[in-house]
């Protein structure tokens, strides 16, 4: 349904008196994926990434630098005119921050129904109609079409976000940090509730978040960036089982399981993430990767599939596996 | 054990009390009773209501809950740092024999940062940018053990090695801003043992890290645990850090403690239906689940809290007859077994 090719996106950073580019954020770099229709894609790594800026560029709201996006064969970003707006109909976004993603003078009524007003929908009495259905369907009631944001709780807003999204029966959403905000009784409900739309209705989800545990709760298949490139992606059974690529490994096994029964061996990673502006030779993530090799620092291996259906970037995983392979031989 | 009526000790620990003063020695610190209001233009908030609490020596607690519930109000109280309109309105905060409320505010500023130092969650708004992380750490030595500037800073050199910060000759010339938050988060460690506290408050230290360096700071407190013997009073919304760190967990709800017991039995079998519900609907890594458990309903507004159990309106243990109770009268929290105790009336006899 949707194919991301090669997607590059820079940020310039000015300075000087002539504001010229002195130097580039690159967010994203380089980073292929597909989703498949009907299923969840979850994209995890820590601050700075670049998942949330994968989600924006593959949406248009912010211009790509190069790269493809192709959803259900349309080019994303060729698009002009009425097909955009038709496209951008059929791909919605839900915030993370529903304190500031909604209008704070307008009633929420209002907010979810912007959006088929928009694109055409004249009739209020029609447009009201699909607001309170949608409202409904995310658990809230009808009077509260007429309330400010202000008088809703966090879990509230997030859940009219949704309705938001929804209001305009798109195909894809990206779900930008949905629950990271909230609390983890109401997390829970706004996690159940995106699962039952989504069977309802068929939507396909690309599901961005920091929280392991949470995205494998809803995915189906998992991709995990660091510093701007996509290191692992693959089926969540294999992600969270098997996984090939350091970087993920230190990534589960940093986070803290709640039963006390179980001990684990940790692997603590040294360092910190560094800056995408001047992003280390080779592999990114070699100066603190527990396995690096000589070759490591100078050469960047390539996201290639070392098993099926499993796309790793690593010359150590890449290594082993085919020792694997030697050894069934 | 004990003949006190429940409603006429509502909201204070009914058994267990007869030997409480027999092992006063290891107590590090003991919570009693503590009310801390805030007086708003809109009516007085609850935040803090009846809370007991009691931290052994060199023992590790947890006190979990979600936002609003109270934990943090409890801790600036311990520390006497409720601001207006906020005020602690009744109990006692006994740290080693003595009563922190009853102290005049010139002996309160020693015990502050000396003997009881504090971790925040955000530690880049913690940090003073117009000073060097040196000048703070030195600040801080010099209050509490008058040390001059230059023993002050080989000192601070000192504590930023023991927290794990590369090159720290270097990085004590540093500002604030020079610093990543997980960086900073060290610093604010260094500070907090700077003194050899005997009792450290971390609120939610690693809740604005990411995981790997979460993974790291968390490393590094259970190291100068074991190497200080320091007691820890770690607050924070994740069970994953708890079941990690505790010893003893305690679970806050709407300004009032509804479960007590060893991190062990408290995952293994929690029994107020909060902490069951808290505990069913957090995903965890490795156990799919279709649905996640579901507290239904919000946090009670604090304002106006509910009349008798402030769970009551999102409980969903019981119906019919029994639940008639918990509208209307506020269960005491209870040594349901040895010690584990919970504030819910399913468990009466």
């Amino acid at each position: 349904m949707v194919q991301v090719k090669s997607l590059v996106k820079y940020f310039p950073i000015r300075g000087g008196i002539l504001q010229r580019t002195v130097a580039q954020v690159k967010a994203v770099d380089d980073v292929s994926f597909n989703i498949k229709r009907g299923e969840t894609l979850g994209l995890v790594g820590e601050s700075g990434c670049g998942k949330t800026t994968v989600g924006r560029t593959l949406l248009r709201l912010i211009p790509a630098t190069s790269g493809k996006v192709i959803f259900e064969g349309r080019d994303v970003f060729s698009l002009t005119g009425p097909d955009l707006k038709a496209i951008r109909r059929d791909m919605q976004i839900i915030f993370q921050d529903p304190y500031s993603s909604l209008d704070p003078r307008m009633p929420i009524g209002e907010s979810v129904g912007e959006g088929l007003l928009v694109h055409g929908m004249r009739d209020s009495k029609k447009r009201n109609d699909i607001v309170m259905e949608m409202l409904k369907r995310v658990g809230l009631e009808d009077y509260h079409a007429r309330r400010y944001p202000h008088e809703f709780s966090g879990g509230q807003r997030q859940r009219i976000g949704i309705a938001r999204a929804l209001a305009l029966r798109p195909k894809f959403i990206v779900c930008d940090e949905p629950v990271s905000a909230l609390d983890v009784s109401i997390q829970s409900q706004v996690l159940n509730l995106l699962k039952d739309l989504q069977r309802e209705f068929g939507l396909t989800y690309l599901f961005i978040a920091h929280n392991l545990s949470v995205v494998e709760h809803i995915s189906d298949r998992v991709g995990v960036m660091y510093l701007g490139k996509m290191v692992e992606l693959t089926d969540r059974e294999t992600l969270f089982r098997d996984p090939l690529h350091p970087y993920t490994k230190a990534l589960l096994s940093a986070i803290p399981i709640p039963d006390p029964t179980i001990k684990r061996e940790r692997i603590i990673l040294q360092g910190e993430v560094p800056s995408p502006i001047n992003p280390p030779s080779g592999c990114r993530f070699h100066p603190r990767c527990p396995v690096a090799i000589d070759r490591c620092k100078v050469d960047d291996p390539p996201f290639e599939e070392l098993k099926p259906g499993h796309l790793v970037a690593c010359h150590v995983a890449k290594q082993q596996v085919e020792e694997e392979k030697r050894l069934m031989a | 054990m004990s003949s006190v009526a429940p409603a006429a000790a509502k909201g204070a620990r009914v058994a267990g009390k007869a030997n409480a003063g027999s092992d006063r020695s290891d107590l590090m610190l003991d919570v009693q009773g503590l009310k801390t209001y805030f007086y708003t233009e809109d009516g007085v908030v609850k935040a803090v209501d009846g809370v007991d609490l009691k931290v052994k020596r060199g023992e590790t607690v947890g006190i979990v809950g979600e936002s609003g519930c109270g934990k943090s109000v409890t801790s600036l109280s311990i520390m006497r740092l409720v601001g207006a309109p906020g005020k602690i309105v009744e109990g006692r905060i006994i740290f080693d024999g003595t009563n922190l409320l009853e102290l005049p505010e010139k002996e309160m500023t020693q015990i502050r940062g000396n003997r009881i130092s504090m971790v925040f969650q955000q530690p880049t708004t913690c940090l003073n940018p117009v000073f060097k992380i040196g000048d703070q750490i030195a600040e801080v030595l010099n209050i509490h053990q008058s040390l001059g500037k230059e023993a002050g800073w080989k000192r601070a050199i000192e504590l930023l090695r023991m927290v794990g910060i590369p090159e720290p000759q270097k990085r004590v010339h540093a500002y604030p801003h020079e610093i990543s938050g997980g960086q900073a988060q060290r610093v604010m460690i260094a500070m907090a043992l700077a003194c050899a506290p005997e009792l450290l408050i971390a609120d939610e230290p690693t809740t604005a890290l990411d995981v790997t360096i979460q993974a790291q700071i968390l490393d590094l407190m259970r190291d100068l645990r074991d190497k200080t013997g320091t007691s820890i009073m770690l607050i924070t919304h994740d069970l994953g850090v708890i079941a990690e760190m505790c010893e003893r967990v305690v679970v806050m709800y709407a300004g009032q403690v509804v479960e007590e017991a060893d991190v062990y039995t408290l995952f293994a079998r929690p029994l107020h239906p909060y902490t069951q519900g808290l505990i069913g609907s957090i995903p965890v890594l490795g156990k799919v689940r279709e649905h996640l458990d579901v507290i239904p309903g919000t946090v009670p507004n604090l304002l106006n809290p509910p009349p008798g159990c402030r769970f009551e309106p999102r409980c969903q243990a019981c119906q019919g007859a029994a639940r008639e109770r918990c509208k209307v009268e506020t269960p005491p929290l209870r040594e349901v077994e040895p010690n584990h105790w919970v504030r819910c009336w399913m468990y009466e006899k």
